[in-house]
């Protein structure tokens, strides 16, 4: 432009020569007004089956731009008859898509990702109108990391042969996801999906649809065959129609707690399967050997990336004491010089919030801090002075019981408190529901590492915060959700075992939630005489064998001393278990609570070598195992001692396992080191099957076992015997006490209490359909992951299904520490 | 220009020691200081002005004679081509670059050569001190600046002692630096780090907090005649010292980075990085220099283009 421009006033080269000002250096919308006009003047319809669709009579829905309040295009609020139509195109194409080599799926992923690169100005122009997030941020990080997706997972289509070579496509994937990173997000849902063969119908969020769509009609000029990706928009509501739709066979959600506990209610007991990434409040613990200049920089990028409208915001400040005052003044300064820019504006820290009520709801949140007496500190910039802007925020003189030290405000607000010693302020990194991102500040390797590895979530972060990479999967602990988005570890969301298929399982539709488990006691005695013994030819009454529990490595009597029969296949009672109830749930809870940072920390060595000393002490006891299996369940011999030995291969088979699938280092980005950590869950109650009683309660207590977590664990209700008798093997195998725990009595009545427990953090249930649908919904309470068997029976001894990569997949959770690493300079 | 005066402090060996450098978050952020900010149109032009105000046009090679030096002097009284200045209305500015910057041996030159060109007053820069290795006894290097002095020179940029550098003798860096300031008088010193030559950003910050404590008025990233010169994220440590100084002083230290800053834009990210980690009161020549030589002619040609809307060919410009 020429230097004939009319300036106004203050606006010439030479006073800005002496103010040294910044000026608006905005991006052009242009090409995205151009992209709308062209699409019926800014009328979007719903985008199935690689057409625009518009049906009569739906309700509009205006998309506006944050920045201004202006409009920017009309779309559709669906209705079911959109679901319906969206979801048979994607089974339609399921058809021939999931059935395409890796080769040729991984080839329209690269076209994907080809195309978008060509449109990728446009596409991060829409982006940021559509969110109201700086140019800057849609196009240096929001579509590089979309692209980087799509290749990434084309090479995963390419690969799935090989590397997921027990596993097959799902379905229909229904995703929903939410506005903070519409188009990233997506992607994170449809590339592992469509990689594996899935297709996908999306439902972008309400404030946020036109990545969705414009993304839609890029890959169908990209080639990718109709219905494989379709796109629905509509009310919050309309998403839980999607989800329920009973040809959706997976709900991919991101979003916010409280609405993936209402998905994962809605499906309960339907064999859906379902990931959920949602909220929290991460922590950025600050040790006083970080560097702190630095440190200050990397809380901008942990809070007020996208306006802190991030799901792994780092919104907890946690500070060594001694340096606590000058972090806070260095914060401080730092907040003079940020600037909240117009949303297209290239020069801008922040930019606008995604709507006027999320921007009231952040202000009631400081506003409420204030009235308690919390100390706010917003810099005096001003705001641009129309649209809907929230300064960035710092809340100081507040405690770990503050509203805002604990809720997520999802917005640019940073509270603050200082620790005094390490162990404390990873403690307090701790106190909370969530378990996303965490991020560690020190120049002390150790100290970062252990620190690392305390903290409960899926990504930490070393001196850096709110790094993604598609090698790298992201998601949550505890109520943070469950899945992954990204990496290996993500395409188990969207596969299941090449055995199985989707159960569609009957639930009693008079089944009634609040009465399942309701104790059913079982009569200590039937009219069976207690067996005698013949002693120098005297008729003895044998010494009593009543099993009792066993929590803690010792045995227990049961909380209401009350036993039940044990009855045999011709109805013989052949002894007696103990009837626990929901105060030995939580006794058993609590041993194994105790007991797991200990067994964690054991050398993988020492487990698998507790594993294959079980295997010894089984097969010690071979013949009295399997005669006791065939006189309880009635089977024969052969098949009874064919049981054992399986078992003793399946502990062999697992103690291999405990030491070699502890991670693997992650091709990211990064320069430094992406470390994939399969964690332990913590507490996983089980709830074994009436098939199989020894095999497969070895088959689900060892993987859990091996893998580090402490399990409380349900043996077969018929014939629990097999699993007590196990007792005197843990005892005599160097198994701490604790790690696995073992309740009998009514396997509902159990169930109901370990899935109500908050402390337990997975549930796995091989029972009834309702029972199912019971651990499903409870679940939800907490975000427990759940493992259900919907009343269908696995033959426990083919390997196939008995053992391998989905238990694995069970027992673990996949935390991701990044590590940067660079200090060599120059010379 | 000595207005800054640095009067330096007690060598504080437990603050020099206690910092420590992460590299890789230190570049992330030198990475993003030219995407989170930028300047257009004439916010564009004017910095660019600002940028001529704060060169430091240098000269620093074997077979400088007279007849460049003398060229390089004009050019620092006329860097910008008359119709541009007249163009944006800045032709009564007095636009000059900050300063000459030559070896000692060149000073006298410059005193004839900038009164030839009818602006006498511009700082006369003279590297000292053994430039550019340091590598020379005390003695001498002190030698050097007394004589470049006293033929003129109103700056100094002296080099620190790399070798007590990268064996941990800051107390040695400390006590030269003092003498060499001693030795300046009233003369402005700019001590280089030579940054490229001490292995690691801790060894940067210790250095610059050093230099400071020391006296230096401005610190300064390199000689160009190592390796790697002025990059971002050395000066994003340089400069968090320098705040970190300033807080605890009072004493506002310039800076300087020099070698390798090349281009327009270059010069344009560097000045926001003054502006956002210290402020504005270092966006002028009293605080900030760039040493470059084709530098000029860079920015001269994004000045052009501005004018006029065409992009310009080397040739147009008046060499140095």
């Amino acid at each position: 432009m020429a230097a004939s421009t009319q300036a106004k006033s203050g606006d010439s080269v030479a006073e800005i020569f002496e103010s040294m000002s910044y000026g608006p250096a905005p991006e052009s919308p242009e090409a995205a007004k151009k992209w709308l006009e062209d699409h019926s003047n800014g009328n979007l319809g719903h985008f199935i089956n690689n057409q625009w669709m518009r049906p009569e009579g739906r309700k509009a829905y205006e998309t506006r731009y944050p920045a201004t309040g202006e409009v920017m295009a009309s779309t559709v609020q669906g209705t079911q008859e959109d679901v319906d139509t969206a979801v048979a195109a994607a089974k339609t194409a399921f058809g021939s898509w999931s059935k395409l080599s890796g080769h040729v799926r991984a080839r329209h992923l690269y076209s994907i990702a080809r195309h978008v690169q060509k449109h990728q100005r446009l596409i991060s122009v829409i982006e940021a109108m559509d969110n109201g997030k700086t140019i800057r941020e849609t196009r240096d990080c929001d579509i590089p990391l979309v692209v980087r997706h799509f290749y990434h997972h084309a090479g995963w289509a390419e690969l799935m042969d090989t590397e997921m070579q027990n596993w097959k496509p799902i379905g229909v994937v229904g995703g929903i996801v939410p506005w903070n990173f519409p188009l990233m997000l997506l992607t994170w849902k449809i590339c592992p999906a469509l990689a594996m063969g899935n297709t996908v119908v999306l439902k972008p969020a309400t404030y946020t649809r036109l990545s969705a769509l414009l993304l839609a009609e890029i890959c169908a000029e990209a080639g990718l065959p109709p219905g494989v990706f379709n796109v629905v928009t509509g009310p919050g509501s309309f998403g839980s129609l999607l989800a329920m739709h009973p040809d959706v066979d997976k709900v991919a959600f991101t979003g916010s707690t409280q609405v993936g506990q209402l998905l994962r209610r809605a499906t309960a007991g339907t064999g859906k399967k379902i990931s959920l990434e949602l909220g929290g409040k991460s922590p950025i613990v600050v040790f006083d050997s970080a560097d702190l200049d630095s440190t200050v920089e990397g809380i901008v990028d942990a809070i007020w990336f996208n306006q802190g409208q991030v799901c792994s915001a780092g919104s907890r400040l946690l500070v060594q004491e001694t340096v606590y005052e000058t972090v806070i003044s260095k914060l401080k300064e730092r907040l003079t010089h940020f600037r909240v820019s117009d949303t297209l504006d290239k020069s801008g820290d922040m930019a606008a919030l995604v709507d006027e009520s999320q921007r009231k709801t952040v202000e009631q949140y400081v506003e409420e801090a204030r009235k308690q007496g919390a100390e706010i500190f917003q810099p005096s910039a001003p705001l641009p002075t129309k649209g809907c802007y929230y300064p960035p925020t710092l809340i100081t003189k507040v405690s770990s019981v503050s509203k805002v030290m604990d809720e997520e405000i999802f917005g640019p607000v940073l509270c603050a408190m200082p620790f005094r010693t390490a162990k404390e302020g990873l403690a307090l990194g701790n106190n909370t529901r969530y378990g996303l991102g965490a991020s560690v500040w020190t120049e002390n390797l150790p100290l970062a590492l252990e620190a690392a590895m305390t903290l409960k979530a899926g990504s930490v972060w070393i001196n850096c915060h709110n790094q993604f990479d598609a090698a790298a999967g992201f998601g949550g602990y505890r109520e943070s959700g469950y899945g992954r988005d990204g990496g290996k570890e993500g395409l188990f969301e969207y596969v299941q075992p090449k055995w199985h298929n989707r159960a569609y399982p009957k639930v009693d539709p008079k089944f009634d939630l609040k009465k399942f488990g309701t104790s059913v006691m079982g009569l200590p005695t039937l009219d069976n005489q207690a067996s005698m013994v013949n002693i120098s030819g005297m008729l003895t009454p044998a010494v009593d064998h009543t099993y009792k529990l066993y929590y803690g490595g010792k045995q227990a009597r049961p909380d209401q001393a009350h036993s039940r029969p044990v009855v045999n296949n011709s109805g013989k009672v052949i002894t007696h278990v103990a009837d626990g109830n929901r105060k030995d749930v939580r006794n058993a809870v609590e041993a194994a609570f105790k007991a797991a940072p200990g067994w964690g920390k054991r050398a993988a060595f020492n487990r698998s070598q507790i594993v294959y000393y079980m295997a010894e002490n089984l097969e010690l006891r071979r013949e009295e195992f399997a005669a006791k299996l065939a006189n309880g369940t009635g089977c024969s011999l052969d098949d009874a001692t064919r049981e054992v030995d399986l078992s003793v291969q399946r502990l062999f088979y697992w103690g291999a396992l405990a030491d070699k699938y502890g991670g693997t280092v992650q091709e990211t980005n990064l320069y430094g080191a992406t470390l994939k950590i399969h964690e332990p869950m913590g507490v996983v109650g089980i709830a074994c099957p009436d098939e199989s009683p020894l095999l497969g309660f070895v088959s689900l207590f060892a993987p859990a076992v091996v893998r580090a977590n402490c399990v409380v664990i349900v043996p077969s209700e018929r014939f629990p015997v097999s699993a007590l008798d196990f007792y005197q093997v843990f005892d005599t195998s160097d198994l701490p006490g604790g790690v696995v725990n073992i309740l009998t009595g009514n396997r509902d009545h159990l169930t109901k209490y370990i899935t109500e427990h908050q402390n337990v953090q997975a549930m796995w249930y091989f029972g009834s359909a309702e029972g199912a649908k019971f651990v499903e919904t409870m679940s939800a309470e907490n975000l427990k992951r759940t493992w259900v068997s919907y009343g269908e029976t696995r033959d426990w001894s083919n390997p196939a299904q008995g053992q391998g990569e989905e238990f694995l997949y069970h027992a673990c959770q996949v935390k991701n520490i990044w590590v940067p690493m660079g200090d060599v300079f120059a010379n | 220009m000595a207005d800054c005066g640095n009067t330096g402090c007690t060598l504080d060996l437990e603050w020099v020691l206690s910092t420590q450098v992460n590299l890789p978050a230190v570049k992330k952020r030198a990475a993003e200081l030219g995407t989170r900010r930028t300047v257009k149109k004439q916010w564009q032009a004017a910095w660019l002005l600002r940028t001529v105000t704060c060169i430091d046009l240098t000269t620093l090679s074997g077979d400088d004679t007279p007849a460049n030096v003398q060229r390089l002097c004009h050019k620092a009284a006329h860097p910008v081509r008359e119709d541009l200045l007249k163009a944006m209305n800045m032709q009564d500015k007095g636009i000059t670059v900050g300063a000459v910057c030559v070896y000692s041996a060149r000073v006298a030159d410059c005193v004839k050569y900038l009164k030839e060109a009818g602006n006498p007053n511009i700082a006369i820069a003279s590297v000292a001190t053994g430039f550019p290795t340091g590598q020379t006894h005390l003695k001498s290097r002190l030698e050097e600046i007394h004589q470049a002095v006293a033929d003129g020179a109103t700056e100094i940029d002296i080099v620190i002692n790399r070798n007590y550098a990268l064996t941990g003798n800051w107390q040695g860096v400390y006590d030269e630096v003092k003498l060499m300031k001693q030795a300046c008088g009233g003369a402005h010193m700019k001590a280089i780090l030579a940054t490229g030559e001490l292995g690691s950003l801790t060894n940067v910050y210790r250095a610059s907090i050093t230099a400071m404590m020391a006296g230096a008025d401005f610190i300064k990233t390199s000689t160009g005649k190592e390796e790697v010169n002025a990059i971002l994220p050395v000066g994003l440590v340089m400069v968090r010292a320098i705040r970190e100084y300033y807080h605890k002083t009072g004493i506002k230290i310039g800076f300087k980075p020099a070698g390798g800053v090349r281009t327009a834009k270059d010069s344009l990210t560097w000045l926001i990085l003054m502006k956002e980690e210290l402020g504005d009161d270092w966006l002028n020549p009293r605080l900030f220099r760039i040493g470059a030589s084709s530098l000029l002619i860079d920015v001269e040609r994004q000045l052009y283009h501005w004018t006029y809307g065409r992009y310009a060919a080397d040739h147009e410009f008046p060499m140095a």
